[in-house]
């Protein structure tokens, strides 16, 4: 049979126009509301620390231990796992997900044992993130000390 | 109007990351370590307090959030007690933060088992 050109063009053209787009933005938009319901979890609970009459600096720190709270444990009912499937960076920055690179590892790793497996392993993405917060602010603290 | 700002500014701080996953070669990990040192420096020079202003919850919940209060910590430190300060204050601002989530993380992770993969 003769091969239609015109028509194998025509198409394709059809066919690309049909073909899923690049998932950049379904991710984006996935990650702006889960990452943006996290912060509302975050905001409801400053709002109630508040509300107790504790003072912005305590509010704030007690939210940020509830968060590693709630991050921990949803990660060990592996519910985490889930939302971080679609969430994406969503998931990831909020301090939840800080808790989460914590716990994941260490249940992963605790048949190696308790100190070289689960103790060892929690830090395998909590770690970096400390020690380069950390350092930073050190090299932070030293210039403002040197300028103000 | 709280919930709105903490919504836009977390959900913008996310879909920042996000675009940066998917364009460049940053791994989950070196996003979280870049927005670390990113928070202390916008915490450092000042800007970050702005976004705190604005975004409430939205901006500390994220872990820039998190290098700003290491580098706010330091900078009250220096304040009070001098040089000393810098290796005193980001630790002691963040210890609440640092503390439960070696504690709990701990304790999770030995009550829960991994979800057999599907």
């Amino acid at each position: 049979m003769e091969r239609d050109v015109k028509k194998e063009q025509e198409y394709k053209n059809i066919a690309q126009k049909y073909e899923p787009k690049p998932t950049l933005l379904k991710n984006v938009v996935m990650a702006f509301i889960v990452g943006g319901l996290i912060s509302d979890i975050g905001q409801f609970f400053l709002n109630f620390y508040l509300s107790k009459g504790f003072s912005m600096e305590d509010a704030n720190t007690l939210v940020a231990i509830t968060m590693v709270f709630i991050g921990a444990f949803l990660t060990g009912i592996g519910v985490y796992d889930d939302i971080g499937k679609f969430a994406g960076a969503g998931s990831i920055v909020p301090i939840t997900g800080f808790a989460n690179s914590i716990v994941s590892p260490a249940m992963e790793f605790k048949r190696e044992g308790f100190v070289f497996g689960a103790a060892a392993k929690m830090f395998t993405i909590a770690g970096p993130v400390i020690v380069y917060g950390v350092s930073t602010s050190i090299l932070i603290g030293i210039i403002y000390y040197f300028l103000k | 109007m709280d919930y709105i700002r903490a919504f836009l500014m977390g959900g913008l701080i996310c879909a920042i990351a996000q675009i940066l996953i998917d364009k460049t070669k940053l791994t989950p990990a070196r996003i979280l370590v870049t927005y670390v040192t990113l928070g202390a420096i916008l915490g450092g020079i000042g800007v970050y307090k702005k976004l705190i202003d604005i975004g409430g919850a939205g901006a500390t919940i994220p872990l820039l959030g998190f290098g700003n209060s290491l580098a706010q910590g330091v900078i009250k430190a220096v304040e009070k007690d001098g040089l000393i300060g810098a290796f005193t204050g980001g630790l002691t601002a963040t210890a609440g933060g640092i503390s439960a989530a070696i504690f709990f993380g701990y304790i999770f992770a030995l009550m829960f088992n991994p979800k057999t993969k599907k």
